[in-house]
């Protein structure tokens, strides 16, 4: 069984940045583009979803020597859907508006792939620690990606941040609308594909 | 012959599900109960009612079926000639899109009480089959406007070919898992109290008409399957396929409903690929700026067509 040699800060670094779940892989796109419309909301959809992948994760990475393989993907699937019940009820008890601004997302986070997929290729071959670094930063990553839209729509869109009167104007009243999370997760894609291409000119001068 | 078998069987599904459909607990006394103009219903008795009840406003309660609580004041009961007809005004404009409870409190009939009566007044059935059959497909699509099942959307939107493909398939086990959950949900669940449980349910149930569609396609009809198997492993990672049932349970549509929906949304999801994929095919030769080749182009073009698909809000049809 092939256990990573990364150390943990390089586990945890690698979902914010490398990997990003969002911007990088391209996965789990569509809470990215429906309910980024304001900063908080995207604050809580990525704290449901780091509880969901750290807690699954080590579920996973602890019992992993007892599920047979072929029966490995259904295992992960209810594993997450059971910690998806835990932080739905818990969201609707707790914050009950929030919880109907972000509507059915929530339960949704059952099947967003990025979870299923960390899962297949890491908490199913290595020990509970690494696991367990690797989903919150896998977790902070998304959180991340769904904060930078959250800030840039509510901002452009409300000229608020978090609800505050930020800009005293509204810029870019495009940017509130429901269709404008695609062109924003489009533009900081290619933010982030020209930040890579200028990376690697400077690399190949050097 | 194994065809003619097969094509049975699903007439005999259908008429199953137009059966289930078809009862509703209604009181036996009221033959009848319809939307007159904008802001009327007519109630029709099968047998004459006494003068004094029918007229006397307090005996009647009308309200939304979402909002139970807000009831809706009357300024007029009107009884026929042949007292068998009650027609009562309202105050204010009717909501038609919602079905109206009216419940009347002991009915009066020739000196006899025959007991509380709570009926609903709908729409034309048809009518409303229709507009949920639509409203999933173009009016709420849910890739365009409820921007569910992106991932697999953006993955199988390259070619025509595999987007017809994969909305064929999708558009299968959406109806054949929607079916099975509106039947676990309102038969096993929701007498038991197990709610709670949903998101285990659905999830479970979808994974397991998969793989039930991929055995009897395989079987019944290798040819098809050749053509749509490699598909039916995506349908499960497509958030659809979970939105439906949950938005199913939410509510509380009966089974031509559901199937209604599940029928709209699976040819929604199949028109916006076709959409989708036949720009991305011109987008090929197209001169795009290096940052912007792949993926983020093809989400500013899923923007355009969002921002198209919003001209269709707020339509209602009937």
């Amino acid at each position: 069984m092939p256990v990573t040699k990364k150390t943990n800060a390089q586990l945890f670094f690698n979902g914010i940045l490398n990997e990003n779940p969002i911007f990088r892989l391209a996965l789990s796109m569509c809470p990215a583009v429906g309910i980024s419309t304001s900063l908080m909301n995207g604050l809580l959809l990525g704290i449901a979803v780091l509880f969901v992948q750290v807690a699954s994760s080590c579920t996973i990475a602890a019992i992993k020597d007892y599920i047979h393989p072929r029966i490995r993907i259904p295992t992960y699937t209810l594993t997450i859907a059971t910690w998806v019940t835990v932080i739905d009820l818990s969201l609707a008890a707790f914050v009950p508006e929030a919880y109907k601004a972000m509507g059915i997302f929530v339960k949704l986070i059952v099947a967003f792939a990025i979870i299923t997929m960390r899962l297949e290729m890491f908490a199913a071959k290595n020990p509970v620690v690494p696991s367990f670094w690797d989903g919150l930063g896998m977790g902070l990553g998304f959180t991340f990606g769904m904060m930078t839209l959250g800030f840039v729509r509510e901002l452009l869109g409300a000229g608020t941040l978090f609800g505050h009167d930020v800009l005293g104007t509204r810029p870019l009243l495009f940017f509130i609308l429901p269709a404008a999370g695609f062109f924003c997760v489009g533009f900081i894609m290619a933010i982030f594909n020209y930040v890579e291409l200028v990376f690697n000119r400077i690399k190949k001068k050097s | 012959m194994k065809k003619a078998n097969f094509y049975s069987g699903l007439l005999a599904l259908l008429l199953g599900v137009l059966l289930l459909s078809g009862c509703e607990t209604e009181h036996r006394f009221i033959k009848k109960v319809s939307f007159k103009g904008g802001n009327q219903i007519v109630v029709v008795f099968a047998g004459p009612v006494d003068q004094r009840w029918a007229e006397n406003r307090d005996n009647y309660a009308v309200y939304e079926k979402p909002d139970p609580d807000i009831l809706l004041s009357i300024t007029e009961v009107q009884l026929s000639q042949d007292r068998r007809t009650v027609t009562l005004t309202f105050e204010d404009e009717l909501n038609q899109d919602q079905p109206h409870i009216v419940s009347m409190r002991q009915i009066m009939s020739e000196g006899r009480s025959l007991g509380t009566a709570i009926v609903t007044a709908k729409k034309l059935y048809f009518g409303h089959l229709f507009s949920i059959l639509i409203g999933a497909m173009i009016i709420h699509n849910f890739v365009f406007t409820k921007y569910l099942g992106l991932c697999v959307f953006f993955g199988t939107s390259q070619k025509k070919s595999t987007a017809v493909g994969m909305g064929i398939t999708f558009t299968i086990v959406m109806v054949a898992s929607a079916m099975m959950s509106w039947f676990l949900y309102q038969f096993v669940l929701k007498p038991f109290r197990l709610d709670f449980l949903q998101i285990i349910v659905f999830i479970g149930l979808v994974s397991l008409s998969v793989q039930a569609v991929d055995t009897i396609l395989r079987k019944i009809n290798p040819v098809l399957f050749k053509a749509f198997g490699v598909y039916l492993v995506l349908v499960i990672a497509n958030c659809i396929i979970l939105a439906v049932p949950l938005i199913l349970a939410d509510n509380e549509y009966n089974a031509m409903e559901s199937l209604m929906l599940a029928v709209g949304a699976g040819t929604g999801f199949l028109i916006a690929l076709f959409l989708m994929s036949s720009v991305r095919e011109k987008l090929e030769i197209a001169n795009v700026p290096p940052t912007y080749r792949g993926l983020p182009i093809a989400f500013v073009v899923a923007g355009l067509f969002a921002l198209a698909f919003m001209g269709f809000s707020g339509m209602s049809i009937f």
